[in-house]
C-alpha cells in the first residue's frame, strides 16, 4: 500500500505550524497549536486506513471496503480533543480573569530558591535582595488573592 | 482465556463510572456523596483482590469486550502486574478520600469558597480512579489512551478545584505538558496501526517484530517519549514539581501516587511485550541516571515539604526506570515491586503533610519548628515513611533498592555500575533532604513564633480530627505491613515479571493457548 502524499504533506504542515503556536507564552495561542497538533494527528488516522473504499458494511457492495477500525479511533480522537479544548479555554478565561492576561508565568518558588542560592555562593548582597523581593512579590499576590477571594464579586461569579 | 472470574474485570471500570454519575446526581447531599464513593472503591479493592487470586492461579483473566474478538474489538486482560496495580492504587485511592471526608466540609478551597462543598470532587475523583483503572486493565494501545485521557481531564479539575490564582498558573503548565505527551503518545497510535494494522497490545507482539529495525525505533522511541512525559523522566520532569505542590495535599498526594506509575505501568507493558529485543536500553539508563541525581539536587535545596517531596517524586522515577532498562527478570521484578512501595509511600508522605499544614498552618519549613513538641502524633506518622523513602532497612524503599541494585550488578556493564553508584548516592541524598525537614519542622526551636493552637487557615479548630488521623494513619500502616510481608510480594512480582519476560502466558490468554510469537 502507498500512502496518500497529499494527506500527509497537509498533516505535517499542521503538526509544523501547531509545533510553533504550541510554544508561545499565549495560552490562547498554545490552544490554537494544540487544535492544530491535535487535526495533524487525525490526519495521520486517515493515511493509517490505507486507500478509499465502499462504505464498511457487509453486502453492501462488492468493491473493496474502506478500513473501519481507524475512523473509530479519529471519532474517539477528536471527541477527546474537543473535551480538553473547552477544558483549556475555561483556564484562559479564568487565568484572564485573574490576572488581565492569559500568559503562562513562573513559578517563584524555583525563582526564589535560584536567586538565594546564588546569594549563597556569591555572598552578594544584591542577590539577596533579589531573592527577598521576590518571596514578598510572591507573598503580595497570594494576599491579594486572598482579599480578592473573599470579595462579593468573585462569590457572584461561581 | 475467559475463566469464572473474568466477569469481573468490567466492574473495575464501570463501578467508579456509575459511581461518578451518582455522586454527581447526588450533588447536594454530601453524605450519599461520601457513601457511594467509599462503597465503590470498597468494592473495586476487594474485586481487585480476587482478581489477584485468579490471575496468580489460573493464568491472566481475559474479557473480550462487545465478544468481539481482538482482531476488531478492545479486551481488557488483567494479568498479575495490573492486578496488583489496581489494588495498590485503589488503597490509596481509599485512603486519600478516607482522609478528604475527615476533613470535613470546606476541604477543598479553603481560601475563598467560605464552607460551600464542592460537589464536584467526589465524581471527578471517581472519574479519576476509573482512567487509572482502565489504563492498568486494557489490552489495547487506544484503549490506553482513552484511559489517559480520562484520568488526564479528571486530574485537569482537580488541580484547578477552586480556580485560585496559584493554582491556575500551575494548571496551565500541567494541562500544556499533558495534552502534549497525549498527541505524541495518539500520533504514536496512528504509526503503529499504519505499520501493523492493528493495536491489541498481543497481536502487536506477534507482528512488531517483522517490521525493519528503523521503523520499530521510530514507533519504540514515540511512546516512550510519550510515556516518559507522564512518568517525569528527566528531561521531561519540569512540570512536575512546578505544578503539584500547588494542590491541597490530599489531591497532590493521589497525582503524586498514581500518575506518573501509570506512565512506568504503560513503558512496562510496552517494553516487555512489544519489544523485547530491541530496547533503548542504555538512553533508558541514561535517563534513570540523570532522573534520579537531577531529581534529588533539586530536592535537598527545597524549603516547602510539598515541593521537596514532589522533587524526591521525580528522582525515585529513575529507580523504576532503571528496573526497566535493566531487562533481566531481576530487574523488572524490583521495578514491579519499587512502583507498588513507590505508590504507597509517596502518597502517605503528602498526606502527613497536609497534616502538618493543619498543625503548623503552613508547609514551608521556614515558617515551622517545633512540631515534635507540639505534634508528637504527626512526628511519629512522618517519621516511619520518611525513612522508608529513604531506603533505611527494613521498609520496602530498602529491599527495593537492594533488588534494584542486585539487578545492576548482574547486568555488569560499566553503565550499570553508574546507575547503580548513582541510586546509592540518591538513597543518601534522599535521606538528606527529609532528615533535612525533619530537623527544620520538627526539631528547631520554632523562628517566628507558631502557636500550635491550630491551622491559621480553614478556621477548623480541630487540627487532628480523628477523620484526617485515622486514614493517615492506615496508610503508615500498610507501608509498614508491606515491609513485614515483602517476602509474598517479591514472591508475586517475579512471577509477575517471568510472565512478562516470557510474552508466552499473555498471548495465550489473549488469543488462545498455541499461538507462536
Amino acid at each position: 500500500m502507498s500512502p496518500n502524499i497529499t494527506t500527509i504533506l497537509v498533516a505535517s504542515t499542521l503538526v509544523a505550524t501547531g509545533t510553533y503556536l504550541f510554544l508561545s507564552r499565549s495560552l490562547v495561542r498554545a490552544l490554537m497549536g494544540f487544535l492544530l497538533l491535535g487535526n495533524g494527528a487525525n490526519l495521520l488516522f486517515l493515511v493509517a486506513s490505507g486507500p478509499a473504499g465502499a462504505p464498511p458494511i457487509v453486502g453492501e457492495s462488492d468493491a473493496p471496503m474502506a478500513d473501519p477500525v481507524p475512523q473509530a479511533l479519529v471519532l474517539t480522537a477528536i471527541v477527546i480533543t474537543l473535551g480538553m479544548t473547552a477544558f483549556v479555554l475555561a483556564l484562559a478565561h479564568r487565568g484572564r480573569q485573574l490576572s488581565g492576561v492569559d500568559l503562562v508565568t513562573d513559578d517563584t518558588e524555583s525563582a526564589r530558591i535560584h536567586a538565594r542560592a546564588e546569594a549563597d555562593d556569591t555572598g552578594s548582597p544584591s542577590a539577596r535582595d533579589v531573592a527577598d523581593q521576590i518571596a514578598a512579590e510572591g507573598e503580595r499576590t497570594e494576599s491579594r488573592y486572598h482579599d480578592e477571594g473573599s470579595t462579593g464579586e468573585e462569590r457572584g461569579e461561581r | 482465556m475467559i475463566t469464572t472470574y473474568s466477569w469481573m474485570v468490567p466492574l473495575l471500570v464501570v463501578l467508579p463510572l456509575v459511581g461518578a454519575g451518582l455522586a454527581l446526581a447526588a450533588a447536594g447531599r454530601t453524605w450519599v456523596q461520601r457513601t457511594v464513593s467509599m462503597s465503590v472503591l470498597g468494592s473495586m479493592l476487594v474485586l481487585a483482590g480476587v482478581l489477584l487470586w485468579a490471575a496468580d492461579q489460573q493464568g491472566a483473566q481475559v474479557v473480550y469486550v462487545g465478544g468481539w474478538l481482538p482482531w476488531e474489538g478492545i479486551v481488557l486482560v488483567v494479568d498479575r502486574i495490573a492486578a496488583l496495580m489496581v489494588i495498590v492504587s485503589t488503597t490509596v485511592t481509599m485512603g486519600v478520600l478516607g482522609y478528604s471526608i475527615g476533613q470535613g466540609r470546606s476541604s477543598f478551597d479553603d481560601e475563598s469558597d467560605g464552607h460551600s462543598p464542592l460537589p464536584v470532587f467526589h465524581p471527578t475523583f471517581l472519574v479519576l480512579a476509573a482512567g487509572v483503572t482502565t489504563t492498568f486493565v486494557s489490552g489495547d494501545l487506544f484503549h490506553i489512551y482513552v484511559g489517559f485521557e480520562m484520568l488526564l481531564a479528571a486530574s485537569f479539575v482537580l488541580l484547578t478545584l477552586g480556580g485560585t490564582a496559584e493554582r491556575v498558573r500551575a494548571g496551565t503548565t500541567y494541562v500544556l505538558v499533558s495534552l502534549l505527551s497525549s498527541l505524541i503518545f495518539l500520533m504514536a497510535i496512528s504509526l503503529v496501526y499504519s505499520a501493523t494494522g492493528t493495536i491489541n497490545l498481543a497481536l502487536l507482539a506477534q507482528r512488531v517484530g517483522d517490521l525493519p529495525g528503523g521503523t520499530i525505533a521510530v514507533l519504540q522511541l514515540m511512546l516512550l517519549i510519550g510515556f516518559a512525559v507522564k512518568a517525569a523522566v528527566f528531561p521531561m520532569s519540569g512540570w512536575l514539581p512546578d505544578s503539584y505542590p500547588t494542590a491541597p495535599a490530599p489531591i497532590t498526594a493521589v497525582f503524586a501516587g498514581l500518575l506518573t506509575k501509570v506512565g512506568i505501568y504503560a513503558m512496562i507493558r510496552v517494553q516487555t511485550l512489544l519489544f523485547p529485543t530491541s530496547r533503548f536500553d542504555d538512553l533508558l539508563m541514561w535517563a534513570a541516571l540523570l532522573t534520579m541525581v537531577v531529581g534529588i539536587l533539586g530536592a535537598v535545596v527545597q524549603d516547602d515539604i510539598k515541593r521537596m517531596l514532589s522533587f524526591t517524586l521525580v528522582s525515585h522515577i529513575g529507580y523504576m526506570l532503571f528496573g526497566i532498562a535493566v531487562g533481566s527478570t531481576i530487574g523488572l521484578a524490583a521495578a514491579i515491586f519499587y512502583v507498588v512501595h513507590h505508590i504507597l509511600i509517596q502518597t502517605t508522605l503528602f498526606l502527613v503533610t497536609g497534616l502538618i499544614e493543619r498543625v503548623g498552618g503552613s508547609s514551608d519549613t521556614s515558617r515551622l519548628g517545633n512540631l515534635a513538641r507540639i505534634s508528637p502524633v504527626v512526628g511519629v506518622l512522618f517519621f516511619i515513611p520518611a525513612m522508608n523513602l529513604g531506603g533505611i532497612p527494613p521498609f520496602t524503599g530498602f529491599l527495593g533498592k537492594v533488588g534494584l541494585i542486585q539487578a545492576g550488578v548482574d547486568e555488569g556493564s560499566w553503565l550499570a555500575m553508574t546507575v547503580v553508584v548513582g541510586s546509592v548516592l540518591t538513597s543518601l541524598l534522599t535521606l538528606y533532604a527529609v532528615a533535612r525537614v525533619w530537623g527544620r519542622a520538627f526539631w528547631s526551636e520554632n523562628p517566628e513564633g507558631i502557636t500550635g493552637s491550630g491551622p491559621v487557615r480553614g478556621g477548623h479548630h480541630e487540627a487532628l480530627g480523628l477523620g484526617v488521623l485515622v486514614p493517615t494513619t492506615g496508610l503508615v500502616a500498610v507501608t509498614v505491613a508491606l515491609s513485614v510481608a515483602a517476602g509474598p510480594l517479591y514472591d508475586i512480582t517475579t512471577r509477575a515479571a517471568v510472565d512478562l519476560m516470557m510474552r508466552q502466558p499473555y498471548l495465550d490468554a489473549v488469543l488462545g493457548s498455541g499461538v507462536t510469537l
